[in-house]
């Protein structure tokens, strides 16, 4: 009897206040400036809680260890709160959308889905409508960036919740790269292109993976296209590939590829981890990966390793792609109310604020006030991933997303192209006429 | 009254099924049917829908509808489909001719008698039985642009000045992979082709030796015509796998660089699981079905010839 009213308490409890707010006893985890900020002015969606809820997440192996040391912790003060419980499935990330895939098909598997990209818009109708706990977050924590409402809505509904991204920026050596003559990393395209050459000769060469590595191939390829003011198609989805700023891009390509190391054109993602430190190049695009594990096991790479923004191309501003992460939950979910209130206490500050610090900058979340948690400026290295998600465009950009952009990205079309030119010593018409038949091809359907 | 007798009463249910059971064509039904349930559900049934499939647009959670031959003519308007199919009869005819040349020259290496025989055999096999995922991976580090095992060596040995592009250039990926390919199934070639050798008499070569013949005359006389049956259907199974091949190039190249290393199944898979497009990735599969028929008919033919 006792327990029961204990349960009354808390379910009524968590009904009147909603969120995490709820389990949000003052915890001594330092949050630099969002410390004392009065968030709760929003009120959150009421949310009646399925009894004894079991909530099943799909989710992506952690790339560091206090990711998951973290996520698995708030788990648990979750299922304190509510009563109910968290099985979390982790497998490789690349194998998240087949996964989900299978689960949207036959109606059945986990409620939610921590999945990448252009996931959710695969299979919108599928998917449970979370607008009420966005808009909630969204007014809480100083609104989404532009990319999370690209992404995370469809029609004015939201259709998933932007979990934030393991962002990818420069990743460089201080002491080569002032060797070449530089003292910071060049900001623009056309001197980036210029100190990559000067490495080379000073034998140093650069290294960006041209292969198909999912993540810093794809990442790489069109953060490049982009900057230049081209991109796979417009804004109706037709297609736009076949333009003198990819032409130009091509070229610039083909001057960095000159100042690359060998095989480039064959790496996966997880060559340039490995090269970079072992001494073999200068500068690669990565996640903040590369520095964290250095700081564990090679201190003096560490020190020597910086981090800069993408350079800005003709186009004038940052456009960048990174791995993007949206949680959803399907229709079929027999906890829907505890599915979206798990989220939605996963992304409070008192959760989400150690969570992120806790990883030390490998993932950028989408709400804007976490741009100023502590971990971004705690170490100034870590500064250029805070601002991952602001300067990021979506995949497909500046398409629609759906399945054409997903199997464009999934084909590496682009990163195919400038492998071709590069490379395989493919004309440069060829290269294009190639990616343009098969963006078409996407697009069509 | 005439009693009715029970032979002239119509057959009961029971009687009915007690004769059907005495016929042996319908007895030897009854007795296959549990597998041929089970090979309905798990491989026919798999294998209509991969076929319909091919038919139809149906891309991740939706619905598909009918296209007719749609995604076989776009699949014939492109160029990387046709250069995959180009790279999987390549690296099917050349690693198949690699894998049974130096499967029977090991055979008959390891027939004769050696001290440790029974050791060597066993070591000969471990290709065979290591995952193929591990040493796929193996390979992939054997082949790294800037830590492979192999250039290493070359360099310090004096012999090569730089290391080898072996997968960022395509003929180098494709050359790599067949090697990585043809040290896998190398084993298999081996050990079938041992057994076989076993059972060719002695007396053939002590004969041929009375007459005078050379090893090489024994071997083309008497070996090769006595393992030709044996020989073809180790051939043919090793076909089918090589063809449909997926693990090892997807592991090592992801069907990279710029699409130069895809074969039928490694493209099928990224553009079904992960672009998405079931119907398209399923077309891909289905060219694969009338080399693998025409290979299940030959060894059929083979088995059936043996019996």
């Amino acid at each position: 009897m006792k327990k029961e009213r204990q349960d009354m308490t808390r379910r009524d409890f968590i009904k009147t206040t909603g969120t995490g707010l709820a389990g949000a006893a003052v915890l001594a985890s330092p949050f630099g400036p969002l410390a004392g900020r009065a968030f709760a002015e929003v009120a959150p969606p009421k949310l009646a809680l399925e009894k004894n809820p079991v909530v099943k997440v799909l989710r992506w192996s952690v790339f560091i260890g206090t990711d998951k040391e973290y996520w698995e912790k708030n788990c648990r003060k979750w299922e304190k709160v509510t009563g109910g419980k968290v099985i979390n499935e982790y497998i490789s990330w690349e194998d998240v959308r087949p996964k989900a895939a299978m689960s949207a098909a036959v109606g059945g598997g986990p409620d939610i889905v921590l999945g990448w990209h252009d996931d959710p818009w695969l299979y919108p109708d599928k998917l449970l409508d979370v607008t009420d706990i966005c808009t909630y977050l969204g007014k809480k924590y100083g609104g989404w960036e532009d990319v999370c409402v690209r992404y995370g809505s469809k029609d004015g509904k939201w259709i998933a919740v932007p979990m934030g991204g393991p962002g990818q920026e420069i990743v460089y050596r201080k002491s080569w790269l002032n060797e070449a003559g530089y003292d910071e990393f060049p900001k623009t395209n056309e001197e980036f292109i210029k100190c990559c050459k000067k490495l080379k000769e000073k034998g140093h060469p650069v290294g960006f993976a041209l292969g198909h590595a999912v993540g810093d191939g794809n990442n790489w390829a069109h953060s490049w296209l982009w900057s230049w003011g081209a991109k796979t198609v417009n804004k109706d989805g037709s297609v736009a590939i076949n333009s003198p700023e990819t032409r130009n891009a091509m070229e610039g390509m083909k001057e960095i590829y000159s100042a690359m190391i060998p095989g480039c054109a064959s790496w996966l993602d997880a060559h340039n981890n490995k090269a970079f430190l072992a001494n073999q190049i200068s500068v690669t695009n990565n996640g903040i990966s590369i520095y964290y594990a250095a700081k564990k096991k090679f201190p003096d790479i560490a020190k020597d390793t910086y981090h800069s923004n993408f350079p800005i191309g003709p186009v004038g501003h940052p456009a960048e792609l990174h791995l993007f992460n949206q949680a959803f939950i399907f229709k079929y979910s027999q906890v829907p109310n505890a599915a979206k209130h798990f989220l939605m206490f996963m992304l409070e500050k008192d959760q989400c604020a150690p969570w992120i610090n806790a990883m030390e900058g490998y993932v950028t979340p989408g709400l804007k006030a976490y741009r100023k948690l502590p971990i971004w400026t705690a170490d100034p290295k870590n500064t250029p991933y805070r601002d991952c998600i602001k300067n990021m465009l979506w995949n497909g950009y500046e398409g629609p997303i759906g399945p054409a952009s997903a199997e464009v990205m999934a084909e590496y079309v682009v990163v195919d192209m400038f492998a071709n030119y590069c490379a395989r010593n493919v004309s440069m018409d060829k290269a294009i006429a190639q990616a343009e038949k098969a963006i078409a091809r996407a697009y069509k359907k | 009254m005439e009693s009715e007798s029970i032979y002239d009463r119509p057959p009961g249910m029971r009687q009915r099924f007690s004769r059907a059971l005495e016929n042996p064509t319908v007895l030897g039904l009854l007795f296959v049917a549990p597998a041929e349930l089970l090979l309905l559900v798990f491989l026919a049934y798999p294998f209509v829908l991969g076929i319909w499939l091919g038919f139809t647009d149906t891309i991740v959670g939706r619905q598909g509808h009918y296209i007719g031959w749609q995604n076989y003519i776009d699949l014939v308007n492109d160029t990387q489909f046709w250069l995959t199919a180009f790279n999987t009869f390549f690296y099917t005819v050349i690693a198949v001719i690699l894998k049974a040349v130096l499967g029977i020259g090991l055979a008959v290496v390891l027939n004769r008698d050696f001290k440790a025989k029974g050791l060597v055999r066993a070591i000969v096999l471990l290709p065979w039985i290591i995952p193929t995922a591990l040493s796929a991976l193996c390979f992939w580090w054997l082949y790294d642009a800037t830590f492979s095992g192999i250039s290493w060596a070359l360099v310090r040995l004096g012999i090569i000045d730089h290391y080898i592009n072996f997968l960022g250039d395509p003929w180098n990926a494709r050359w790599s992979l067949i090697a990585a390919n043809v040290w896998r199934g190398v084993p298999f070639f081996t050990i079938g082709l041992l057994a076989g050798l076993q059972t060719i008499s002695p007396d053939l070569y002590e004969a041929a030796d009375i007459d005078g013949a050379g090893s090489w005359k024994k071997f083309r006389r008497i070996t090769l015509p006595l393992l030709t049956p044996l020989l073809t259907v180790v051939t043919v199974f090793s076909t089918i796998w090589t063809f449909a091949d997926f693990q090892l190039v997807w592991i090592i190249t992801k069907g990279g660089p710029a699409g130069a290393t895809h074969i039928f199944g490694t493209l099928s898979y990224e553009r079904a699981m992960q672009g998405g497009h079931f119907g398209m990735g399923a077309a891909i599969s289905n060219f694969m079905l009338p080399v693998l028929v025409i290979c299940v008919l030959i060894a059929f033919m083979f088995l059936k010839k043996e019996d």
